[in-house]
Protein backbone atom coordinates (compact mmCIF):
# COMPACT_ATOMS: atom_id res chain seq x y z
CA UNK A 1 0.00 0.00 0.00
CA UNK A 2 1.50 3.24 -1.09
CA UNK A 3 1.56 6.02 1.44
CA UNK A 4 0.35 9.48 0.58
CA UNK A 5 2.98 11.53 -1.18
CA UNK A 6 3.33 15.08 -2.34
CA UNK A 7 0.43 16.35 -0.27
CA UNK A 8 -0.89 19.71 -1.29
CA UNK A 9 -2.39 21.38 1.76
CA UNK A 10 -5.61 23.32 1.17
CA UNK A 11 -8.52 24.60 3.23
CA UNK A 12 -10.34 21.32 2.74
CA UNK A 13 -7.42 19.05 3.70
CA UNK A 14 -7.78 17.05 6.89
CA UNK A 15 -4.15 16.60 7.85
CA UNK A 16 -2.72 14.56 10.67
CA UNK A 17 0.79 13.65 11.76
CA UNK A 18 1.76 10.26 10.33
CA UNK A 19 2.54 7.38 12.64
CA UNK A 20 6.28 7.99 12.37
CA UNK A 21 6.07 11.63 13.48
CA UNK A 22 5.21 12.08 17.14
CA UNK A 23 4.42 15.36 18.81
CA UNK A 24 5.68 15.27 22.36
CA UNK A 25 6.54 17.64 25.18
CA UNK A 26 10.16 17.15 26.16
CA UNK A 27 10.25 17.49 29.92
CA UNK A 28 14.03 17.66 30.05
CA UNK A 29 14.49 20.51 27.59
CA UNK A 30 11.10 22.13 28.27
CA UNK A 31 10.19 22.32 24.59
CA UNK A 32 7.71 20.67 22.28
CA UNK A 33 9.29 18.35 19.74
CA UNK A 34 8.22 16.32 16.73
CA UNK A 35 10.04 13.00 16.75
CA UNK A 36 10.66 11.55 13.31
CA UNK A 37 13.13 9.10 11.80
CA UNK A 38 16.63 10.45 12.48
CA UNK A 39 15.19 13.91 13.05
CA UNK A 40 13.89 15.94 15.93
CA UNK A 41 11.97 19.04 14.93
CA UNK A 42 11.25 21.90 17.29
CA UNK A 43 7.87 23.37 16.34
CA UNK A 44 7.17 26.88 17.61
CA UNK A 45 4.19 27.66 19.85
CA UNK A 46 1.78 28.33 17.01
CA UNK A 47 2.84 25.21 15.11
CA UNK A 48 2.24 23.14 18.24
CA UNK A 49 -1.22 24.59 18.64
CA UNK A 50 -2.09 23.91 15.00
CA UNK A 51 -0.77 20.35 15.15
CA UNK A 52 -2.71 19.58 18.30
CA UNK A 53 -5.86 20.49 16.40
CA UNK A 54 -4.93 18.41 13.34
CA UNK A 55 -6.56 15.11 14.21
CA UNK A 56 -7.41 13.89 10.72
CA UNK A 57 -11.03 14.85 11.29
CA UNK A 58 -10.88 18.64 11.35
CA UNK A 59 -10.16 20.35 8.06
CA UNK A 60 -7.57 23.08 7.74
CA UNK A 61 -10.56 25.44 7.49
CA UNK A 62 -11.97 24.14 10.79
CA UNK A 63 -8.61 24.58 12.47
CA UNK A 64 -8.39 28.15 11.20
CA UNK A 65 -11.89 28.88 12.46
CA UNK A 66 -10.95 27.73 15.95
CA UNK A 67 -7.74 29.74 16.01
CA UNK A 68 -9.43 32.86 14.58
CA UNK A 69 -11.97 32.69 17.35
CA UNK A 70 -9.45 31.99 20.09
CA UNK A 71 -7.13 34.84 19.11
CA UNK A 72 -9.81 37.16 17.76
CA UNK A 73 -7.74 37.46 14.60
CA UNK A 74 -8.73 37.69 10.91
CA UNK A 75 -9.50 34.19 9.67
CA UNK A 76 -8.00 34.66 6.20
CA UNK A 77 -4.59 35.64 7.62
CA UNK A 78 -4.60 32.68 9.98
CA UNK A 79 -5.66 30.30 7.23
CA UNK A 80 -2.79 31.47 5.04
CA UNK A 81 -0.25 31.00 7.86
CA UNK A 82 -1.59 27.58 8.76
CA UNK A 83 -1.38 26.39 5.16
CA UNK A 84 2.22 27.59 4.82
CA UNK A 85 3.28 25.87 8.04
CA UNK A 86 1.53 22.59 7.22
CA UNK A 87 2.82 22.57 3.65
CA UNK A 88 6.34 22.98 4.99
CA UNK A 89 5.79 20.00 7.27
CA UNK A 90 4.28 18.01 4.38
CA UNK A 91 7.26 18.78 2.15
CA UNK A 92 9.55 17.49 4.86
CA UNK A 93 7.54 14.26 4.81
CA UNK A 94 5.96 14.65 8.25
CA UNK A 95 2.32 15.18 7.39
CA UNK A 96 -0.31 12.86 6.03
CA UNK A 97 -3.99 13.17 5.25
CA UNK A 98 -6.79 11.20 6.80
CA UNK A 99 -7.76 8.49 4.37
CA UNK A 100 -11.28 7.91 3.22
CA UNK A 101 -12.58 4.81 4.90
CA UNK A 102 -13.95 2.48 2.26
CA UNK A 103 -16.80 0.38 3.62
CA UNK B 1 23.33 3.27 9.69
CA UNK B 2 24.33 6.80 9.22
CA UNK B 3 25.30 8.55 12.37
CA UNK B 4 25.63 11.78 10.54
CA UNK B 5 22.34 13.24 11.58
CA UNK B 6 21.52 16.65 10.24
CA UNK B 7 22.31 19.34 12.72
CA UNK B 8 20.93 22.38 11.02
CA UNK B 9 21.07 25.18 13.57
CA UNK B 10 17.63 26.22 14.76
CA UNK B 11 16.57 29.29 12.86
CA UNK B 12 14.41 31.72 14.79
CA UNK B 13 12.29 32.40 11.71
CA UNK B 14 11.59 28.73 11.06
CA UNK B 15 8.48 27.47 12.79
CA UNK B 16 9.73 23.91 12.34
CA UNK B 17 13.41 24.15 13.03
CA UNK B 18 15.43 20.96 13.21
CA UNK B 19 16.57 20.65 16.77
CA UNK B 20 20.26 20.02 17.23
CA UNK B 21 20.98 16.74 18.82
CA UNK B 22 22.09 18.57 21.86
CA UNK B 23 22.03 22.22 22.61
CA UNK B 24 25.54 21.91 23.84
CA UNK B 25 28.12 24.62 23.64
CA UNK B 26 31.82 23.94 23.74
CA UNK B 27 31.66 23.77 27.52
CA UNK B 28 28.45 21.93 28.33
CA UNK B 29 27.24 18.64 27.00
CA UNK B 30 23.50 18.12 27.12
CA UNK B 31 22.10 14.63 26.99
CA UNK B 32 21.85 13.46 23.36
CA UNK B 33 18.45 13.36 21.68
CA UNK B 34 19.11 9.95 20.17
CA UNK B 35 21.09 6.94 21.34
CA UNK B 36 22.22 3.90 19.38
CA UNK B 37 21.71 0.58 21.16
CA UNK B 38 23.81 -2.22 19.74
CA UNK B 39 21.95 -4.94 21.55
CA UNK B 40 23.97 -7.80 20.06
CA UNK B 41 26.95 -8.36 17.78
CA UNK B 42 25.48 -11.59 16.48
CA UNK B 43 24.47 -11.35 12.82
CA UNK B 44 23.78 -13.87 10.07
CA UNK B 45 25.31 -11.54 7.46
CA UNK B 46 29.07 -11.13 7.01
CA UNK B 47 29.37 -7.75 5.28
CA UNK B 48 33.02 -6.85 4.80
CA UNK B 49 32.42 -3.23 5.88
CA UNK B 50 30.59 -4.04 9.11
CA UNK B 51 30.74 -1.11 11.52
CA UNK B 52 31.08 -3.40 14.52
CA UNK B 53 34.50 -3.67 16.13
CA UNK B 54 36.82 -6.38 14.82
CA UNK B 55 36.69 -7.90 18.30
CA UNK B 56 33.03 -8.73 18.68
CA UNK B 57 31.18 -9.20 21.98
CA UNK B 58 30.09 -12.81 22.35
CA UNK B 59 26.49 -13.55 23.32
CA UNK B 60 27.48 -14.53 26.87
CA UNK B 61 28.61 -10.95 27.50
CA UNK B 62 25.37 -9.36 26.28
CA UNK B 63 23.18 -7.42 28.71
CA UNK B 64 20.14 -9.37 29.87
CA UNK B 65 16.56 -8.38 29.07
CA UNK B 66 16.17 -6.78 32.49
CA UNK B 67 19.43 -4.89 32.13
CA UNK B 68 18.34 -3.47 28.76
CA UNK B 69 14.96 -2.50 30.20
CA UNK B 70 16.68 -0.67 33.02
CA UNK B 71 18.86 1.12 30.47
CA UNK B 72 15.80 2.15 28.43
CA UNK B 73 14.04 3.54 31.50
CA UNK B 74 17.13 5.43 32.52
CA UNK B 75 17.59 6.90 29.03
CA UNK B 76 14.00 8.16 28.95
CA UNK B 77 14.39 9.62 32.42
CA UNK B 78 17.49 11.67 31.57
CA UNK B 79 15.96 13.14 28.42
CA UNK B 80 16.87 10.87 25.51
CA UNK B 81 13.99 10.96 22.99
CA UNK B 82 14.87 8.34 20.40
CA UNK B 83 16.54 4.96 20.50
CA UNK B 84 17.85 2.99 17.56
CA UNK B 85 17.82 -0.78 18.07
CA UNK B 86 20.81 -1.98 16.14
CA UNK B 87 23.52 -4.61 16.25
CA UNK B 88 24.86 -6.88 14.87
CA UNK B 89 21.42 -7.97 13.95
CA UNK B 90 18.96 -6.79 16.65
CA UNK B 91 16.32 -9.34 15.64
CA UNK B 92 18.78 -12.06 16.67
CA UNK B 93 17.73 -11.22 20.24
CA UNK B 94 14.68 -13.21 21.24
CA UNK B 95 13.51 -10.43 23.54
CA UNK B 96 13.38 -7.66 20.92
CA UNK B 97 9.59 -7.28 20.98
CA UNK B 98 9.69 -7.02 24.76
CA UNK B 99 12.43 -4.39 24.59
CA UNK B 100 10.57 -2.31 21.98
CA UNK B 101 7.43 -2.53 24.09
CA UNK B 102 9.30 -1.32 27.14
CA UNK B 103 10.90 1.54 25.20
CA UNK B 104 7.46 2.62 23.96
CA UNK B 105 6.02 2.37 27.45
CA UNK B 106 8.63 4.75 28.83
CA UNK B 107 7.94 7.19 25.98
CA UNK B 108 10.90 6.61 23.66
CA UNK B 109 10.65 6.88 19.88
CA UNK B 110 11.90 3.56 18.53
CA UNK B 111 13.74 2.78 15.33
CA UNK B 112 14.81 -0.68 14.17
CA UNK B 113 17.99 -0.94 12.12
CA UNK B 114 17.96 -4.40 10.62
CA UNK B 115 19.31 -6.65 7.89
CA UNK B 116 15.77 -8.10 7.85
CA UNK B 117 16.80 -11.66 7.01
CA UNK B 118 15.62 -13.16 10.31
CA UNK B 119 12.23 -11.45 10.38
CA UNK B 120 8.91 -13.16 9.80
CA UNK B 121 5.77 -11.21 8.99
CA UNK B 122 4.33 -12.28 12.32
CA UNK B 123 7.30 -10.94 14.28
CA UNK B 124 7.33 -7.66 12.37
CA UNK B 125 3.65 -7.29 13.13
CA UNK B 126 4.35 -7.96 16.82
CA UNK B 127 7.03 -5.25 16.76
CA UNK B 128 4.55 -2.81 15.20
CA UNK B 129 2.03 -3.67 17.91
CA UNK B 130 4.72 -3.11 20.53
CA UNK B 131 4.97 0.47 19.30
CA UNK B 132 7.85 0.38 16.84
CA UNK B 133 7.92 3.73 15.01
CA UNK B 134 10.25 3.17 12.09
CA UNK B 135 12.13 0.44 10.22
CA UNK B 136 15.46 0.80 8.49
CA UNK B 137 16.55 -2.06 6.24
CA UNK B 138 20.05 -2.42 4.88
CA UNK B 139 20.52 -3.33 1.23
CA UNK B 140 23.79 -4.45 -0.31
CA UNK B 141 22.74 -3.84 -3.92
CA UNK B 142 19.73 -4.15 -6.25
CA UNK B 143 20.03 -7.75 -7.40
CA UNK B 144 20.69 -11.09 -5.79
CA UNK B 145 24.08 -11.85 -7.30
CA UNK B 146 26.02 -8.92 -5.94
CA UNK B 147 23.86 -8.34 -2.86
CA UNK B 148 24.09 -11.87 -1.56
CA UNK B 149 27.81 -11.95 -2.28
CA UNK B 150 28.49 -8.75 -0.32
CA UNK B 151 26.30 -9.96 2.55
CA UNK B 152 27.90 -13.40 2.45
CA UNK B 153 24.40 -14.84 2.82
CA UNK B 154 22.44 -16.68 0.17
CA UNK B 155 18.87 -15.46 -0.28
CA UNK B 156 19.47 -12.24 1.68
CA UNK B 157 18.33 -9.84 -1.04
CA UNK B 158 15.11 -11.68 -1.79
CA UNK B 159 14.22 -11.73 1.91
CA UNK B 160 14.96 -8.04 2.35
CA UNK B 161 12.59 -7.10 -0.48
CA UNK B 162 9.91 -9.26 1.11
CA UNK B 163 10.36 -7.67 4.56
CA UNK B 164 10.39 -4.17 3.07
CA UNK B 165 6.99 -4.91 1.53
CA UNK B 166 5.62 -6.23 4.83
CA UNK B 167 6.90 -3.09 6.53
CA UNK B 168 4.80 -0.87 4.29
CA UNK B 169 1.81 -3.23 4.44
CA UNK B 170 1.90 -2.78 8.21
CA UNK B 171 1.98 0.97 7.60
CA UNK B 172 5.40 1.35 9.18
CA UNK B 173 7.66 3.97 7.62
CA UNK B 174 10.66 2.55 5.81
CA UNK B 175 14.19 3.76 5.29
CA UNK B 176 16.39 1.97 2.79
CA UNK B 177 19.95 1.96 4.01
CA UNK B 178 22.41 1.45 1.16
CA UNK B 179 26.06 1.13 2.03
CA UNK B 180 28.06 2.08 -1.05
CA UNK B 181 31.56 1.16 -2.23
CA UNK B 182 33.50 0.54 -5.42
CA UNK B 183 31.80 -2.76 -6.19
CA UNK B 184 28.19 -1.52 -5.99
CA UNK B 185 28.28 2.22 -6.76
CA UNK B 186 27.26 1.53 -10.37
CA UNK B 187 23.91 0.34 -9.00
CA UNK B 188 23.06 3.62 -7.27
CA UNK B 189 20.47 4.84 -9.81
CA UNK B 190 18.70 1.48 -9.52
CA UNK B 191 18.90 1.59 -5.73
CA UNK B 192 17.12 4.95 -5.80
CA UNK B 193 14.43 3.50 -8.05
CA UNK B 194 14.16 0.40 -5.83
CA UNK B 195 13.57 2.66 -2.82
CA UNK B 196 10.72 4.40 -4.63
CA UNK B 197 9.25 1.08 -5.73
CA UNK B 198 9.39 -0.18 -2.13
CA UNK B 199 7.59 3.01 -1.04
CA UNK B 200 10.38 4.03 1.30
CA UNK B 201 10.24 7.48 2.89
CA UNK B 202 13.98 7.81 3.16
CA UNK B 203 17.09 6.49 1.55
CA UNK B 204 20.46 6.63 3.19
CA UNK B 205 23.28 6.56 0.67
CA UNK B 206 26.13 5.87 3.03
CA UNK B 207 29.56 5.44 1.57
CA UNK B 208 31.68 3.05 3.59
CA UNK B 209 33.72 4.64 6.36
CA UNK B 210 37.06 2.97 6.65
CA UNK B 211 37.76 1.65 10.10
CA UNK B 212 37.49 -1.79 11.66
CA UNK B 213 36.33 -4.40 9.16
CA UNK B 214 36.10 -1.88 6.35
CA UNK B 215 39.72 -0.85 6.85
CA UNK B 216 40.74 -4.50 6.47
CA UNK B 217 38.72 -4.54 3.23
CA UNK B 218 39.71 -1.12 1.98
CA UNK B 219 41.45 -2.35 -1.16
CA UNK B 220 38.29 -4.20 -2.22
CA UNK B 221 35.90 -1.36 -1.37
CA UNK B 222 37.55 2.00 -2.03
CA UNK B 223 35.82 3.86 -4.85
CA UNK B 224 37.65 5.93 -7.43
CA UNK B 225 37.41 9.72 -7.37
CA UNK B 226 35.40 9.56 -10.61
CA UNK B 227 32.94 7.09 -9.09
CA UNK B 228 32.42 9.38 -6.12
CA UNK B 229 31.87 12.47 -8.22
CA UNK B 230 29.29 10.56 -10.21
CA UNK B 231 27.67 9.33 -7.00
CA UNK B 232 27.36 12.88 -5.68
CA UNK B 233 25.91 14.06 -8.99
CA UNK B 234 23.31 11.26 -8.97
CA UNK B 235 22.30 11.98 -5.36
CA UNK B 236 21.93 15.72 -5.98
CA UNK B 237 19.84 15.17 -9.08
CA UNK B 238 17.61 12.62 -7.32
CA UNK B 239 17.14 14.83 -4.26
CA UNK B 240 15.78 17.61 -6.42
CA UNK B 241 13.62 15.31 -8.55
CA UNK B 242 12.16 13.40 -5.58
CA UNK B 243 11.49 16.25 -3.19
CA UNK B 244 8.53 15.34 -0.98
CA UNK B 245 8.61 11.72 -2.21
CA UNK B 246 11.92 10.33 -1.05
CA UNK B 247 14.31 12.05 1.34
CA UNK B 248 17.93 11.14 0.66
CA UNK B 249 20.64 11.36 3.30
CA UNK B 250 24.12 11.22 1.91
CA UNK B 251 27.35 10.25 3.62
CA UNK B 252 30.55 10.67 1.58
CA UNK B 253 33.77 8.80 2.26
CA UNK B 254 36.20 11.31 3.62
CA UNK B 255 39.43 10.03 2.12
CA UNK B 256 38.91 12.19 -0.93
CA UNK B 257 37.78 15.27 0.95
CA UNK B 258 39.97 18.19 1.93
CA UNK B 259 38.23 18.75 5.22
CA UNK B 260 37.52 15.96 7.68
CA UNK B 261 33.99 15.17 8.80
CA UNK B 262 32.73 16.46 12.14
CA UNK B 263 32.60 12.89 13.30
CA UNK B 264 29.70 12.17 15.67
CA UNK B 265 29.21 15.93 15.83
CA UNK B 266 32.39 15.99 17.90
CA UNK B 267 33.53 13.41 20.45
CA UNK B 268 31.15 13.27 23.41
CA UNK B 269 29.08 16.23 22.26
CA UNK B 270 25.90 14.87 20.67
CA UNK B 271 25.99 11.13 20.65
CA UNK B 272 26.68 7.94 22.51
CA UNK B 273 25.95 4.31 21.93
CA UNK B 274 25.75 1.30 24.18
CA UNK B 275 27.53 -1.89 23.18
CA UNK B 276 26.07 -5.41 23.59
CA UNK B 277 28.05 -5.81 26.81
CA UNK B 278 26.79 -2.46 28.14
CA UNK B 279 29.77 -0.21 27.49
CA UNK B 280 28.82 3.42 26.99
CA UNK B 281 30.78 4.60 23.94
CA UNK B 282 31.26 7.95 22.15
CA UNK B 283 30.80 6.12 18.83
CA UNK B 284 30.36 2.54 17.68
CA UNK B 285 34.02 2.25 16.64
CA UNK B 286 35.48 3.81 19.79
CA UNK B 287 36.59 0.50 21.27
CA UNK B 288 39.12 0.26 18.45
CA UNK B 289 41.12 2.97 20.25
CA UNK B 290 43.29 1.10 22.70
CA UNK B 291 44.19 2.66 26.02
CA UNK B 292 40.73 4.09 26.66
CA UNK B 293 38.70 2.56 29.44
CA UNK B 294 34.98 2.70 28.71
CA UNK B 295 32.55 2.53 31.60
CA UNK B 296 29.66 0.08 31.56
CA UNK B 297 26.02 0.46 32.51
CA UNK B 298 26.83 -2.45 34.82
CA UNK B 299 29.12 -0.18 36.85
CA UNK B 300 27.76 1.71 39.82
CA UNK B 301 27.68 4.95 37.81
CA UNK B 302 24.56 6.29 36.14
CA UNK B 303 24.51 6.72 32.36
CA UNK B 304 24.29 10.49 32.83
CA UNK B 305 27.37 10.42 35.06
CA UNK B 306 29.30 8.35 32.52
CA UNK B 307 28.32 10.78 29.75
CA UNK B 308 29.33 13.84 31.72
CA UNK B 309 32.27 12.69 33.81
CA UNK B 310 33.94 9.54 32.55
CA UNK B 311 37.51 9.82 31.42
CA UNK B 312 36.84 8.26 28.01
CA UNK B 313 34.21 10.88 27.14
CA UNK B 314 36.28 13.76 28.44
CA UNK B 315 39.54 12.66 26.82
CA UNK B 316 38.77 14.13 23.37
CA UNK B 317 35.95 16.47 24.24
CA UNK B 318 36.11 20.07 23.13
CA UNK B 319 39.49 21.34 21.90
CA UNK B 320 41.80 21.17 24.95
CA UNK B 321 43.31 17.79 23.96
CA UNK B 322 44.39 18.97 20.52
CA UNK B 323 47.90 19.07 19.13
CA UNK B 324 49.04 21.01 16.08
CA UNK B 325 47.85 21.52 13.40
CA UNK B 326 44.39 21.27 15.06
CA UNK B 327 45.30 23.32 18.12
CA UNK B 328 45.63 26.64 16.33
CA UNK B 329 43.36 25.80 13.40
CA UNK B 330 40.49 28.14 12.63
CA UNK B 331 38.26 25.11 11.92
CA UNK B 332 38.92 23.38 15.25
CA UNK B 333 35.42 23.98 16.56
CA UNK B 334 33.85 23.24 13.19
CA UNK B 335 35.14 19.71 12.64
CA UNK B 336 36.85 18.99 16.00
CA UNK B 337 39.80 17.48 14.17
CA UNK B 338 37.72 14.86 12.35
CA UNK B 339 37.38 11.27 13.48
CA UNK B 340 39.38 10.00 16.50
CA UNK B 341 39.02 6.36 15.47
CA UNK B 342 40.34 7.10 11.99
CA UNK B 343 43.21 9.14 13.45
CA UNK B 344 44.09 6.21 15.71
CA UNK B 345 43.74 3.59 12.98
CA UNK B 346 45.88 5.47 10.48
CA UNK B 347 48.41 7.26 12.71
CA UNK B 348 48.47 5.25 15.94
CA UNK B 349 47.44 8.26 18.05
CA UNK B 350 43.82 9.31 18.39
CA UNK B 351 44.92 12.83 19.33
CA UNK B 352 46.50 13.39 15.94
CA UNK B 353 44.66 15.23 13.20
CA UNK B 354 42.44 12.87 11.22
CA UNK B 355 44.44 12.19 8.02
CA UNK B 356 41.27 12.91 6.05
CA UNK B 357 42.16 16.56 6.70
CA UNK B 358 44.37 18.21 4.09
CA UNK B 359 46.30 19.84 6.94
CA UNK B 360 47.39 16.46 8.30
CA UNK B 361 50.99 15.64 7.32
CA UNK B 362 49.73 12.18 6.34
CA UNK B 363 46.89 13.34 4.10
CA UNK B 364 48.76 13.15 0.82
CA UNK B 365 50.09 9.65 1.50
CA UNK B 366 46.69 8.33 2.52
CA UNK B 367 44.97 9.94 -0.43
CA UNK B 368 47.46 8.46 -2.89
CA UNK B 369 47.13 5.05 -1.28
CA UNK B 370 43.33 5.19 -1.55
CA UNK B 371 43.61 6.16 -5.20
CA UNK B 372 45.98 3.28 -5.88
CA UNK B 373 43.73 0.81 -4.10
CA UNK B 374 40.69 2.11 -5.96
CA UNK B 375 42.43 1.47 -9.28
CA UNK B 376 43.60 -1.97 -8.12
CA UNK B 377 42.20 -5.34 -9.04
CA UNK B 378 41.63 -6.67 -5.55
CA UNK B 379 37.94 -7.45 -5.23
CA UNK B 380 38.11 -10.28 -2.76
CA UNK B 381 36.40 -9.69 0.58
CA UNK B 382 37.40 -10.60 4.10
CA UNK B 383 34.03 -11.52 5.58
CA UNK B 384 33.12 -10.36 9.04
CA UNK B 385 32.58 -13.07 11.65
CA UNK B 386 33.42 -14.06 15.20
CA UNK B 387 36.45 -16.02 13.98
CA UNK B 388 38.31 -12.83 13.05
CA UNK B 389 37.20 -12.90 9.42
CA UNK B 390 37.14 -15.39 6.54
CA UNK B 391 38.61 -14.67 3.13
CA UNK B 392 36.21 -14.98 0.22
CA UNK B 393 36.94 -17.87 -2.13
CA UNK B 394 37.30 -17.02 -5.81
CA UNK B 395 37.15 -13.39 -7.00
CA UNK B 396 40.75 -12.72 -7.89
CA UNK B 397 43.83 -14.07 -6.19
Amino acid sequence: MAGPRNISVSEASRPVLPRHARLKYDETRKVWVILAPERVLAPDEIAVEVLQLCDGKRSVGDVSDLLAEKYAAPREAILADVIVMLQDLADKGFLTEAREKTP
Amino acid sequence: MSDVLPTIPPDASDSLAVLEKSRSTAETFGIPLAVLLEITHRCPLQCPYCSNPVELDRSGKELTTDEWKKVLSELAEIGVLQVHFSGGEPTARKDLVELVKHASDVGLYTNLITSAVLLTRERLSALADAGLCHVQISFQGVEEGLSDRVAGYKGAHHKKIEVAKWTRELDLPLTVNAVMHRQNLHQLPDIIQMSIDLDADRLEVANVQYYGWALKNRAALMPTVEQLDECTRIVEEARERLKGTLAIDYVVPDYYALRPKKCMGGWGRQFFNISPAGKVLPCHAAESITGLDFESVRSNHSIAWIWQNSDAFNRYRGTGWMKEPCKSCEFREIDFGGCRCQAFALTGDAANTDPACALSPLHETIFKQAEREAEGETNRFLYRNFAGGTLESGNDA
